[in-house]
């Protein structure tokens, strides 16, 4: 009990730390909020009216003041309000996280799902040539731009063989509602697959390691002279055992899958959270770009924390740590 | 041949390759920049290997350039993001409490999003090369911190380090005569294996419009034009470019698990 409390108060106090470096960090920055926000219009808007703006977002206010202004409302459940979608953090979140849960979870999912199936067949067969195509595709596809692998998949499948949709999450000109189910999958399909590809590399390569560990042991080698196949052996064995480091990996995976889906909704024009990074971040929408930093540092530290925790459970030496 | 002699080759072929290309773009640089008008988007030919793009540019030259450009970046941001780490490394030797602080430091780095997080540190710095530069570096360093750390930590009950310590010697003249010649190797390789995703994260930030000024002839800012053109069938300006940058990525990852292999032969085997 006394644990888990220990860990919630880490992560408490690691988020209020992660919020407070954010938002010095925004405040830092030379991009002017009202400037960026107006954009081209800048033209027609004269001095006054901008320090309207600012004063009416509070701007022209201390950068402590602003900053426990900020967390008194994010402590009352309150998340401000985006300046480039104008409409509440709460509500352009909350339109996204579906979009981002469906591409983003899936392939997380999947990538562990494969990338653990790909690792147990390549350590089975360790040594061949089925073991050499996943090692080389592993090692080929970490070393892969995520974004450039999303640009030829969308040039082969939507421009050259026109079987996929070349953007968006459905259909343009169709609201968003009478979307049917179909063509979500239909647009969601090319996305998936290039954060799959992706994701999947390093799950196989640790897995891999870790059962040919497994299958180099002396317990293996007894079930082998006891007759079992190598089937039985992997099966019984060593999934068993190389399956909670493949968790652990896959917990610690998280970021680099959210990292990659920013690039990703970027190429596929996916309308999840890591496009609406990248516009918050363009537009100097501070309010917008803080709430998605939080939710972000919540689950990747979540995940690490997890995987930190399996870890323990795995090798009890790591424990102290 | 033996595995040492293999690990050499490697090495020397991608040092080669990597050294190949640097000096190519200071040749280039004319090409990759000048406009030809009568020459516009070119499928790839003979004349013009990887194709023109809109304003007649040759995509080979560009691409080089583009590289030569990634190489400087990538050479700066790993190199000052091995500083940090090496430095973090050592604060966790103080003692206790500065491990402690130090562990929580490098904990809270890794919780976000590698990408958020260079954002983030774009946004603050206001983009352009040196933002791009400082935003790696800052944040590609707690991993190697990690593996520092630890072996800091064993040798630092080795027993001649031991004895130092009975001499009287002090901590730093421990840290800066014993402890860091043994990092030596391991922040070399370090470097030489954060070398990929300083080069693959400054592509991405410089794709999403973060990074590298739009002006400036980057693998980045080419995809990102790419894409603009994608619709148009014009597959050579997207594939050459990220081509090029995927064998840069790998020329590199093969020199550092070539160094790895060198310097401890019994960690690199599997």
């Amino acid at each position: 009990m006394a644990g888990v409390l220990r860990h919630l108060a880490r992560q408490a106090l690691l988020l209020a730390l992660v919020a407070l470096a954010v938002f010095l960090l925004m405040k830092a920055s030379p991009v002017d909020p009202v400037d960026a926000y107006l954009g081209p219009a800048i033209a027609h808007v004269g001095p006054e009216q901008k320090a309207q703006i600012a004063a009416a977002w509070g701007l022209d206010r201390p950068t402590h003041e602003q900053f426990l202004a900020w967390a008194g409302h994010v402590l009352r459940g309150d998340l401000g309000q985006s300046t480039s979608y104008n409409a509440p953090v709460a509500q352009v979140m909350a339109d996204r996280i579906k979009a981002s849960l469906a591409l983003t979870g899936l392939a997380w999912l999947l990538s562990g799902i494969f990338g653990f199936a790909l690792g147990c067949w390549a350590a089975a067969q360790a040594g061949t040539w089925v073991d050499r195509t996943i090692r080389v595709y592993c090692y080929l596809l970490a070393a892969t731009p995520t974004f450039w692998l999303a640009l030829l998949l969308m040039m082969a499948f939507s421009v050259g063989l026109g079987w996929t949709p070349i953007c968006c999450a459905g259909p343009i000109g169709v609201p968003p509602g009478q979307v049917s189910l179909w063509q979500k999958l239909h647009h969601l399909i090319l996305p998936l697959v290039a954060l799959t590809l992706f994701g999947v590399a390093q799950i196989a390569l640790h897995t891999r390691v870790k059962l040919i560990e497994v299958l180099q042991s002396d317990y293996v080698l007894l079930a082998r002279a006891q007759g079992a196949t190598a089937w039985d052996i992997v099966i019984h064995h060593g999934i068993r055992n190389a399956a909670l480091p493949a968790l652990t990996v896959t917990m610690a995976s998280v970021g680099e899958i959210f990292g990659g889906s920013i690039l990703a909704e970027q190429v596929f024009a996916w309308p999840g959270l890591g496009r609406a990074t990248v516009e918050a971040g363009m537009k100097g929408d501070l309010p917008l770009l803080l709430a998605i930093a939080l939710l972000t540092t919540l689950i990747v530290s979540t995940g690490n924390r997890i995987a930190d925790l399996l870890q323990a459970r795995v090798d009890p030496r790591m424990g102290g740590a | 041949m033996n595995g040492r002699q293999s690990a050499l080759l490697t090495a020397g072929l991608a040092a080669t390759l990597i050294a190949g290309v640097a000096l190519s773009a200071r040749l280039l640089v004319e090409a990759g920049t000048s406009a030809d008008f009568t020459a516009r988007n070119l499928a790839p030919a003979l004349s013009h290997p990887f194709g023109t793009d809109q304003m007649g540019r040759d995509m080979l030259a560009r691409s080089v350039t583009g590289l030569a450009l990634s190489l400087r970046v990538g050479l700066m941001a790993a190199g000052l993001s091995v500083l940090l780490a090496t430095f973090m490394a050592m604060v966790s030797g103080l003692g206790r409490q500065a491990d402690r602080v130090a562990g929580f430091v490098t904990d809270a780095m890794l919780a976000m999003p590698h990408l958020m997080l260079l954002i983030l540190l774009s946004f603050s710095l206001g983009g352009g090369t040196t933002a791009v530069i400082i935003a790696v570096a800052i944040s590609h360093w707690p991993r190697l911190s990690r593996l520092l750390r630890a072996e800091l930590l064993q040798v630092s009950v080795a027993p001649y380090v031991e004895t130092s310590r009975a001499l009287g010697r002090s901590r730093l003249f421990i840290l800066r005569r014993h402890i860091l010649p043994h990092l030596a190797p391991q922040m070399l390789v370090g470097f030489l294996l954060m070398f990929p995703h300083a080069i693959l994260h400054e592509a991405g930030l410089t794709f999403l419009g973060f990074g590298l000024e739009p002006s400036r002839p980057a693998i980045g800012v080419m995809l990102s034009d790419a894409m603009r053109h994608i619709s148009a069938g014009r597959w050579w300006l997207a594939f050459f470019p990220g081509a090029m940058l995927l064998c840069m990525v790998l020329a590199f990852e093969a020199m550092g698990s070539a160094a790895r292999r060198l310097i401890s032969p019994r960690e690199a085997q599997c």
